[in-house]
């Protein structure tokens, strides 16, 4: 079980990113998390992977606070950041260069197995397509088995069929192990098609919103109107969220750029 | 230009045809541009040679190649070239060797610490700005004229391509790469061994080649300040004694022991850089 108890950021220049997020994400649960730019989506991130350590409040993770980078949670950026001196195998394998070789392999090969790139496990990443490169990443933070695996807008750089393909093999992969997951994302349809939950984040400071249950039956169609009902109310709790941040940003007297702008 | 009507006439045989000659192209000229580049040089020196031969010169003070190649052999045969050179390759060792490792140091000190920038790399561009040659007089005062102001001068021309060079390369190590191996969690060395050496590698691998080229640079500048031994008093000896046959024989074996030297570095590299080679390669 993941927690967020009254998680806050003021970074040193004074931004207040996020203030009195507080959340449980069960295992195995699905969260995406969307909202306007700036609304603190990757601070939140970056304060549950403890690569930053957030002003107020505490993260924990099974009743243990999250002090810094952590065994059980992974992440995965918006680009692969693949180590260009290392072949694909050899990326994939990073997080457990500890284990014995013999394990090490095989958790390699089956990884890469999963994730459809047998054939370029002995490929420098320059080779790979972004989509190869991204799925890449995903076997390398899946390797070490982690608990919680974060998500900061992985497939918002690939085209629309690339990103359609990446989601069914992160349901695949997620089907294995039912880590938690929690997918940042501004692609609505993306959020509904693999999320148990959507949260709605609205900005200055970052705050939770609204909270939309997605308990539409697997594998989702887009095509229908229950998918349909639920992209409705999040993209609805999405323009609300940025209505209200436009009326509480003292001195700001900007107009709502509308549901097509919101991010 | 013969594809024209081919590709008209046999429309499936034009495939093949069509791909050996887009891999044969840069096959051709990989021997073909060097080749061209020689012509120059070796129809000049044929030229110089039939002319001296022909009488037209008497070559004293430009000797033909045969002359030069006579010199060489001769000097080699004695043993002398050999001695001057290993002297010559003794003093670029130990000055790359020192230069190399203040600069590795200080560049990596530097570059990773912004307080240490702060406080080191001023003195040490204003040091840079100084035409290193101008030292040669401090340094024999304080060094004398043997073995140590030598070296120190050859250290003083290699310190700084490879400080600049450390520097830069870890100032722009990308952060993003950093924050992978911080999400798994590597230890100090371990983040040093596995991301910032690899990062680093490339741009030192440059750094180390072009002290090297200084290097050579300054053990010429070093040995003019009387030696009695080594490539570069081969050469006053040639002007003193009028042998311009042994200043082009030793300045024949500078070029070739520096290609050489800077050759083992590039070759020692390979395995590191194979990830960023394999493109070029192609
Ligand atoms: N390292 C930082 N230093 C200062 N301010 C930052 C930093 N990172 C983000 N911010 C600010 O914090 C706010 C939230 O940023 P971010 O978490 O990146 O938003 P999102 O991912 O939702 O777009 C923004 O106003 C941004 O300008
Ligand atoms: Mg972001």
């Amino acid at each position: 079980m993941l927690v967020l108890d009254r998680v806050g950021k003021t970074y040193p220049n004074g931004v207040r990113a996020l203030d009195g997020i507080s959340l449980e994400v069960g295992p195995g649960e699905i969260l995406a998390i969307v909202g306007g730019s700036g609304c603190g989506k990757s601070t939140m991130l970056r304060a549950i992977s403890g690569l930053d350590t957030p002003s107020q409040g505490v993260v924990m993770l099974d009743g243990m606070p999250v002090l810094g980078p952590h065994p059980k949670i992974g992440i995965i950026f918006q680009e692969p950041r693949l180590l260009p001196w290392l072949t694909v195998a050899g990326n994939v394998g990073f997080g457990i260069d500890d284990r014995p070789k013999a394990e090490r392999e095989d958790r390699v090969a089956t990884a890469l197995a999963r994730v459809g790139l047998t054939d370029k496990a002995d490929v420098w990443p320059r080779e790979l397509s972004g989509g190869q490169a991204q799925r890449v990443a995903i076997a390398r933070a899946l390797v070490p088995r982690p608990e919680v695996l974060l998500l900061d807008e992985p497939f918002s750089a690939l085209d629309a069929f690339t990103r359609a393909d990446l989601q069914d093999h992160l349901l695949d992969l997620w089907a294995d192990s039912k880590p938690t997951l929690l997918l940042v994302t501004h692609d609505v349809e993306e959020a509904i098609v693999l999320a148990d939950r959507v949260m709605v984040m609205r900005p200055h400071p970052g705050r939770v919103y609204d909270e939309i249950a997605d308990d539409l039956p697997r594998p989702r169609d887009r095509q229908s109107a229950a998918f349909d009902f639920v992209k409705r109310r999040v993209m609805a709790a999405l323009d609300r969220s940025l209505d209200r941040a436009v009326i509480t940003a003292e001195g700001e007297t900007k107009n709502s750029a509308g549901a097509a702008l919101w991010w | 230009m013969s594809f024209g009507p081919m590709t008209i006439t046999a429309g499936p045989t034009t495939e093949p045809a069509k791909v050996e000659q887009t891999v044969q192209k840069p096959g051709l000229s990989r021997f073909a541009r060097p080749a061209l580049g020689l012509i120059l040089p070796v129809g000049l020196a044929v030229l110089w040679e039939l002319a001296v031969r022909a009488g037209l010169s008497n070559g004293r003070l430009v000797p033909p190649p045969s002359v030069i190649f006579n010199t060489f052999a001769e000097l080699a045969k004695t043993g002398e070239l050999q001695r001057h050179a290993a002297v010559t390759l003794w003093r670029v060792g130990a000055g790359f060797g020192i230069g190399v490792g203040f600069g590795t140091i200080l560049g990596a000190i530097t570059g990773y610490s912004g307080l240490s920038h702060r406080l080191i790399d001023p003195t040490l561009q204003a040091l840079r700005a100084i035409p290193s040659i101008a030292w040669v007089p401090l340094f024999i005062l304080w060094l004398g004229i043997f073995e140590a102001s030598k070296v120190t001068l050859i250290a003083v021309g290699v310190f700084f391509p490879v400080y600049l060079g450390v520097m830069g390369a870890v100032t722009s190590v990308d952060r993003k790469i950093v924050e992978v191996g911080r999400v798994f969690r590597l230890s100090g060395p371990a983040m040093i061994r596995r991301i910032l050496l690899p990062a680093v590698m490339p741009a030192y691998v440059l750094a180390l080649r072009s002290g090297l080229g200084l290097g050579w640079m300054f053990v010429v500048a070093a040995e003019f300040m009387g030696a009695s031994e080594g490539l570069g008093y081969l050469l006053i000896d040639g002007q003193q004694l009028g042998k311009p046959a042994q200043i082009v024989a030793a300045i024949v074996a500078f070029a070739v022991i520096g290609k050489l030297t800077d050759w083992m570095i590039a070759a020692a590299a390979t395995p590191f850089l194979r990830w960023e080679d394999s493109f070029a390669r192609r």
